[in-house]
């Protein structure tokens, strides 16, 4: 068993471990270089054959206190006010461009940063404890448009988006509908095929992104009588006749996300803006969702940590009767499960990452890892509030926001139904004999 | 003036780090805690990338004494922009002991080694607060030195620069090769993208030994104690201000 496993963490640290100049070759040295999470050092590491989930590659660990600083101090300062006002600041889109945080996997020669996926999820949990809106901004952008760039995209497509999606291009991902949410496949949007050219009619609901994005990647079918065998990626410009980007929907959270319907009206696109092969869509679609929730995951994450994380030292001041609240022993075991299911939650998602990464099988852990991330987020700000009081109560603290942005993450991108079911096929299919 | 800077950077417990005595006595805690690179090396670093970006500089070069870890915070300038670094390995007892006077003897034979016509450092660490190593680096290689710098420009081959005095700002011209020191304000440090720290994996990190650049770091120094400072007592208020003289008068404050 320990020789697969050390094959294949080899595999996914060799990447990291080679451009170090003084290095010597393979993941054992890698491992016992990286900075474990409390950033504490140990002289005399011990080289483990089984390094913890929560150790980082160097990289990694840069990354993510990078990303604490720049969140802390250029979103923290903003988030109310986008909140309140239902709008993204364009600073803060900027500077997530600036930052390179829109193109962690793309490749330097496109402008990106040409790390990895596990990156990615360090950078979205990380900016999801300070907004969760602008982590998923920057979630949808990596493990979705860029991926799917990256992944399907002719030479002369990924020459054309893949510069201007890590430099100054927002994208958004058009799949569902007003009739088809969970039944993604039974989309009504059509796409007529005309000499070398296509005409797309229908509309889409709840699209993240829509409001400032450049281009969309809309999923029309070609062919309705096929069923779901008709379900074509389309790149679609912003400014192409005939589509309409409706107004933004008024959200009870993640309200900095801009969440439009959209209204397409004879939308012409060309042939060469199909993003891989006709008809294969929805083998996309699956696939790349399958990605995007380990990032929904981070986010959820991200957003329980971040909550808690401005509630337990509110517990360490608030005295009654005579002691910190926090010294009640109800309260430590409320704090203590709760810690507890976010460490769980953060095991399960660095793992799903983890195997992805692997080139191993990922989706039944994936499902769990959102589904879980999801509950735990719910739990988290829930009883946050409950423990910071009246003042939880208030805009004037964060928390409460928390717990309206965590609702979402039971919903989106495959809701915990949907999830719940996928993992019991695949239990299904490992009782199988 | 075109040419090498080299830039010193420090390994330092974390600003936001609530500092703790060691039961012995003998230092503070630093195992397990949070450390990054001290804040005033973060301004000359940004200034050195600075000047590199106006063209006015070719090369700049990072310089830390520690141990392994020291690495992490040249990995840090490098992803700031500096071009390669240099690791002074120091460990154990020595590094314990390694003061301002052995920094500067070690970046003065770098100084030389390394033909720099410039040394950035940072005013001041903020775990000693010595605001040493600058004056005696500068002194030891008979070099001129622009100390709190706000404001730096060069001119031909010699600099202009404010520094920031108790009087107020004093204007001051200065030849090269020289050492300047960072003042708080001389700039705002980026941020480093994570484009440049994927850039900074690919930079070389060469590391030397004192020996190996002929220096002595045996200190001359020896810490008897560390202690915490005296807990805040609380105030007092008083109604008039003849009684607060009569408070002072009795505290023997006046």
């Amino acid at each position: 068993m320990a020789i697969p496993l050390v094959r294949i963490f080899s595999k996914s640290f060799k990447q990291l471990s080679r451009p170090w100049g003084a290095c010597q070759a393979g993941w054992r040295s890698t491992s016992s270089r990286s900075v474990p999470d409390v950033a504490s050092h140990h002289p005399a590491e011990v080289v483990s054959s089984f390094p913890p989930l929560q150790t980082y590659t160097e990289e990694e660990g840069m990354m993510r206190e990078a990303v604490k600083k720049y969140a802390q101090e250029r979103i923290f300062p903003l988030v109310s006010q986008m909140d309140e006002n239902s709008q993204m600041d364009k600073e803060v889109i900027k500077s997530l461009f600036e930052q390179g945080l829109m193109g962690i996997e793309i490749d330097p020669e496109y402008g990106g940063t040409g790390s990895s996926f596990f990156s990615s999820i360090l950078v979205i949990e990380e900016l999801a404890k300070v907004d969760p809106s602008v982590a998923v901004l920057c979630d949808i952008q990596n493990t979705l448009i860029n991926t799917l760039f990256v992944k399907l995209g002719t030479p002369a497509q990924k020459e054309k988006y893949l510069n201007r999606l890590s430099t100054d291009m927002i994208g958004s991902f058009c799949l569902s509908e007003a009739e088809s949410g969970s039944d993604a496949f039974a989309l009504k949007t059509r796409a007529e095929k005309h000499k070398d050219y296509y005409v797309i009619n229908g509309s889409k609901m709840w699209i993240s992104n829509a409001e400032h994005a450049g281009v969309f990647l809309v999923m029309a079918n070609v062919d309705l009588s096929a069923g779901y065998r008709g379900i074509t990626c389309f790149i679609v410009d912003r400014d192409t006749e005939g589509l309409e980007i409706g107004k933004k929907e008024n959200k009870l959270g993640l309200r900095a996300s801009s969440t439009c319907p959209l209204n397409f009206d004879n939308v012409k696109v060309p042939e060469k803006n199909i993003l891989g092969e006709i008809g294969h869509g929805y083998k996309y679609a699956i696939g790349m969702l399958n990605e995007g929730r380990i990032g929904i995951a981070a986010q959820m994450l991200g957003l329980a940590q971040g909550c808690f994380d401005h509630t337990v030292p509110y517990t360490r001041q608030r005295v009654q009767f005579g002691k910190r609240i926090f010294d009640f022993q109800g309260m430590q075991h409320q704090i203590a499960h709760v810690a507890t299911q976010i460490e769980a939650a953060r095991l399960l998602t660095y793992n799903a990452a983890r195997l992805k990464e692997a080139g191993r099988t990922f989706i039944k852990e994936a499902c769990m890892a959102k589904y879980f991330s999801a509950e735990v987020a719910t739990l988290t700000t829930s009883k946050c509030i409950e423990w910071m009081g009246g003042v939880g109560f208030t805009k004037d603290y964060p928390i409460e926001k928390y717990y309206r942005d965590c609702k979402i993450g039971t919903i989106y991108e495959g809701t915990t139904n949907i999830q719940l079911s996928t993992m019991a096929k695949f239990i299904d299919k490992e009782y199988n004999v | 003036m075109s040419g090498r800077v080299l830039v010193g950077v420090k390994r330092v417990i974390d600003y936001a780090v609530k500092i703790r005595v060691k039961p012995d006595n003998t230092g503070v805690v630093t195992d397990g805690v949070k450390h990054s690179m001290n804040p005033f090396c973060e301004i000359a670093v940004e200034e050195a990338v600075k000047l590199k970006e106006k063209k006015l500089i070719k090369e700049v070069v990072a310089v830390s004494c520690g141990p392994q870890q020291s690495q992490e915070t040249i990995r840090t300038a490098l992803a700031m922009g500096a071009d390669r670094g240099i690791h002074v390995d120091v460990s154990g007892k020595d590094y314990e002991n390694l003061g301002p006077l052995q920094v500067s003897k070690i970046l003065a034979a770098l100084a030389k080694q390394e033909d720099a016509q410039l040394i950035l450092l940072g005013k001041q660490a903020i775990d000693d607060d010595c605001n040493q190593t600058g004056q005696m680096t500068a002194a030891l290689l008979d070099w001129p030195q622009g100390t709190f710098a706000s404001e730096v420009s060069l001119e031909g081959d010699k600099i202009n620069l404010v520094r920031e005095i108790d009087g107020g700002l004093e204007h001051i011209k200065i030849n090269t090769p020289a050492v300047i020191t960072a003042d708080l304000r001389l700039n705002t440090p980026r941020y480093a993208t994570l484009p440049n720290i994927m850039k900074a994996k690919k930079k070389k990190i060469v590391t030397v030994k004192p020996a190996d650049l002929g220096v002595d770091v045996t200190s001359r120094l020896e810490v008897l104690k560390v202690e915490e400072p005296p807990q805040r007592q609380a105030g007092m208020k008083v109604e008039t201000v003849e009684d607060l003289v009569v408070k002072l008068k009795e505290a023997g404050r006046v």
